[in-house]
């Protein structure tokens, strides 16, 4: 086993560790530049590998020629689909690479150069020559295409038609969120070795054991025979989850160079065609309300893409099935299939673009309505879920919205739009409001319990930390568990070696591996009592929770956002932005804050400059790099502040936690644009709120 | 084309052969297995990558390995003196400024760097006054730090943690 051992942390005392507001156990690591990431390991004489991107966004290969390509000095192997190793037929086509002549859409792997070194290996690709019959492509998205399909159930109740038209308030518009790529700052990477032990991977992933499960049946090999290493990432944003074709494609390479180590990281401009992207939205809300801004009718119709190599669906109408009641509703889900990359996890699947349309929505009939903006959301605070018609948990967006705004100072705001004018700049405020839910994890997980000496303990579960805190929260977990103080307990993941666990998605990962770590704990004092033999063990796996069944449950949260836009250059700053979350119980205040910190910033980052532009003439992302994909700077971020109310919440596992990582990147774009059109009267619907916008 | 060169990094003396087409990441990276320095993007445009070269922040995916020869290279892992972290280093663990850790080694660079740059009186797009020297408050740091992106979001934690450590890191107090 390979996963690191960190120092030991500093002390709490047995029992006080949960709340603790403790260093990162793996800061060290991190800040000395030793923690090492998967291209990082040192492995013997290894192989560099290059991939080859298809030029044409549909058709076929006819002819590969790697003459050239193989002539170069320190070229190993050429590979494509007709001298690649095969794979097991998959259901999931993304990951069949080099398996056929097809090509679905450009920038698709179709060859790849293994070489001695980097600089051959890319120079090398640059030299296998393509030649296609290529068919026209279609990467189109529109509301209007004849072809659009339902990829889930309308959610049909009332007469949303009547409403509309009896209404005293009747909103209907449209909102657009653009294509968005996950841009972890660590670029997609693996180092893969196969020899006569099996398979070896040190691998950029929020999931060891997903990983391997997707990888076995493909390789037709035991999973036992795999070993996936992951103990740091950086960072994974929802792209590194499921497995992708560039891990297959290494796979293939150690494969076919058999015994020796073959290195891939993808370059920046791979990341926009290889590992997935959130799909552009187009969303028709459309609301109806009386007087006092009662809301009788909600309208969702939303239409996202998906690629015709493989199906992912965006699931934006997500939260308005569970946001708001009315008594008649109609919520609809579309998708087309284009010729473009597959579509993938990113932060808040479904969920944060899905809420960018209805909470501008909101907002627009506040002012229609001459409400609050925050009133009108607590005069439609449901209480049972909406969708299930379950009750919630617990719902504490009244909470939140109520804290937030004490915090931010919004008693006194005036809701006039466009009236203040402060040196050269228009200045607003806004609201809107946050919703995760609590998903199920995705697979099982089991932990182990070992007492060491003394008092001293190990706990393996094969979790990852991809920047969250795992390291350190699930120590804090198990040392409270275990009634030991976090100096007492080293926690080991990010390795298949260790028990299996569920991926870091869905914000399920401290709810899912930590209440595996408390039933471990316990079975743990049940074999062995309080005074355990050393190397005594035991083991448990994620116990089921039969509330999930009786509750609807979610964390809720309200953001507030200060956005200044300079008259002449409609030059936009957001000098503030502030989020009151209700996410039960918060293991680490410091891992959590820089959590919704760290969300709350993507989605500033997606309200002022995240865009991926596709070209359709030759359908492919044309700002594929980090000087054209804008991502948030330093100087983009001023006075932000995360902070949350004390929520106890029985029913959610039996550490009270709901997950943190994703619900503060929802709602902020939807924050920022209603304090953008509070500054300036101009109501901006498609994100990014770029300065043209609020010109002429 | 190869070429024989050396580089002293954090202190160390190597003597390497390379591609000329290396560049002094790959370099570092790949042929000395330094794990600090990260490669983001290896265009410039992230700054994974900063190190200090000469004592000045450099972007290593810039630089080919042939034209650092004979540099003196620091790293983040060479900021720290033997087992005690540079303040910047404690700083950064204090004030939670990193989540994933991989900007971090160029970010503690870039900072090292920075705090030299405006000690010496350099100005920034955020400076308002050109005749003093440069005032490091918050403003003037994000400013200079924006080089250096960091997607988990870690900026108001390198912010802070940069603004406290500046004091005890050496370097010349009037500057600050
Ligand atoms: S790797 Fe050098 S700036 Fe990004
Ligand atoms: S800490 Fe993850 S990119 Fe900065």
């Amino acid at each position: 086993m390979s996963a690191p051992v960190h120092p030991r942390s500093a002390p709490t005392a047995p029992g006080r560790a949960i709340g603790a507001d403790l260093p990162r156990v793996d800061a060290r690591a991190k800040v000395t530049g030793t923690a090492t990431y998967a291209f990082e390991y040192p492995v013997p004489h290894p192989a560099y590998l290059h991939p080859v991107q298809a030029t044409i966004a549909r058709g076929r290969l006819t002819r590969i020629d790697t003459t050239a390509a193989e002539a170069l000095d320190g070229v190993r192997a050429v590979l494509w689909h007709g001298n690649a190793p095969r794979l097991r037929a998959t259901d999931n086509a993304e990951l069949a690479v080099l398996q056929s002549d097809q090509v679905f859409y450009r920038g698709q792997v179709v060859a790849a150069v293994i070489a001695d070194t980097p600089e051959a290996a890319r120079q090398a690709a640059r030299l296998v020559r393509l030649d296609y019959d290529q068919q026209p492509h279609d990467v189109d998205l529109s509301p209007h295409r004849g072809d659009l399909y339902a990829p889930k159930d309308d959610h049909d109740q009332g007469d949303l038609e009547a409403a509309m038209a009896g209404a005293e308030h009747a909103l209907d518009a449209t909102y657009t969120t653009p294509m968005l790529h996950a841009t972890p700052i660590e670029p997609h990477t693996t180092t893969a070795v196969w020899d006569d032990s099996g398979l070896t991977l040190y691998e950029s992933t929020q999931g060891a054991h997903f990983a391997r499960q997707e990888l076995a049946p493909l390789l037709d090999l035991d999973p036992q025979r795999i070993q996936i290493i992951a103990p740091y990432v950086g960072g994974g944003f929802g792209s590194k989850g499921p497995l992708h074709a560039p891990t297959v494609l290494t796979v293939l390479a150690a494969r076919a160079m058999f015994g020796r180590p073959v290195k891939l990281a993808l370059t920046r401009r791979h990341m926009f065609d290889q590992v997935g992207y959130r799909s552009p939205t187009i969303q028709r809300i459309r609301l109806a309300a009386n007087a006092q801004g009662r809301l009788s009718g909600i309208g969702m119709d939303a239409t996202v893409q998906t690629a015709r190599l493989a199906e992912f669906i965006e699931e934006a109408t997500g939260p308005t099935e569970s946001m708001y009641a009315a008594p008649h509703r109609h919520i609809a889900l579309r998708a087309a299939e284009l010729d473009a990359a597959v579509p993938g996890w990113i932060r808040g699947p479904g969920q944060c673009p899905g809420m960018f349309g209805p909470e501008v929505a909101m907002d627009e009939l506040a002012q229609a309505c001459g409400l609050d903006p925050i009133d009108l959301r607590l005069r439609n605070d449901p209480d049972h879920d909406p969708a299930t018609g379950k009750p919630f948990s617990s719902r504490n967006l009244a909470a939140c919205l109520r804290e937030g705004a004490r915090r931010f100072g919004w008693h006194d705001r005036d809701p006039a739009p466009g009236t203040r004018l402060v040196q050269g700049w228009y200045v607003g405020t806004g609201v809107a409001a946050s919703r995760y839910p609590v998903v199920p994890p995705a697979g099982p997980s089991e932990a182990t319990v070992r007492h060491l000496h003394d008092g001293h303990y190990e706990v393996h579960i094969g979790a990852a930390d991809i920047g969250t805190g795992a390291w350190t929260v699930l120590t804090q977990i198990a040392a409270d568990a275990l009634g030991a103080g976090v100096q007492d307990v080293q926690v080991r993941i990010g390795d298949t070696a260790l028990p299996e666990a569920s991926v870091a998605g869905g914000s399920t990962g401290t709810m899912s591996w930590g209440s595996t770590i408390v039933a471990a704990a316990r079975a743990f004092r049940d074999r062995h009592g309080t005074a355990p033999a050393p190397g005594a063990e035991a083991s448990a796996p994620l116990p089921d929770n039969p509330a999930t069944e009786q509750f609807a449950m979610a964390a809720f949260g309200a953001q507030f956002a200060e956005v200044h836009i300079h008259a002449d250059t409609g030059e936009i700053r957001v000098p503030r932005l502030l989020g009151a979350f209700a996410a039960g119980r918060i293991i680490n205040p410091r891992t959590a804050r820089s959590q919704l910190i760290g969300g709350m910033t993507m989605g500033l980052s997606m309200a002022l400059h995240e865009q991926s532009i596709m070209d359709p003439r030759f359908g492919h992302v044309v700002n594929c790099d980090l000087a054209e994909y804008h991502i948030a700077t330093n100087a983009d971020v001023a006075d932000i502040q995360a902070h949350w109310i004390d929520e106890e919440d029985p029913h959610v596992n039996p550490l009270g936690a709901k997950g943190i990582g994703e619900i503060g990147i929802v709602g902020t774009a939807a924050a920022v644009a209603n304090a953008a059109h509070h500054a300036t009267g101009v109501r901006v619907r498609d994100l990014p709120l770029t300065l043209d916008h609020f010109l002429g | 084309m190869h070429a024989d060169i050396t580089l002293a990094v954090d202190g160390e003396e190597h003597a390497l052969r390379v591609d000329t087409r290396t560049t002094l990441l790959d370099a570092l990276r790949e042929h000395l297995g330094a794990t600090a320095p990260k490669k983001g993007c290896d265009h410039g445009q992230c700054g994974a990558c900063t190190v200090l070269l000469d004592g000045r922040r450099a972007l290593a995916c810039l630089i080919l390995a042939v034209a650092g020869d004979s540099c003196q290279v620091t790293t983040a892992a060479g900021l720290a003196d033997g087992d005690t972290l540079h303040p910047l280093q404690q700083a950064f663990i204090d004030h939670d400024g990193f989540q994933c850790g991989y900007c971090t080694p160029g970010q503690l660079c870039s900072a090292a760097g920075m705090l030299q740059e405006a000690a010496q009186g350099w100005p920034s797009a955020a400076t308002t006054d050109l005749t003093a020297p440069p005032v490091l408050d918050d403003t003037e740091i994000r400013e200079r730090m924006s080089g250096n992106l960091c997607r988990c979001g870690a900026y108001p934690g390198i912010v802070a943690a940069i603004s406290t450590a500046a004091p005890h890191t050496g370097v010349p107090e009037g500057s600050r």
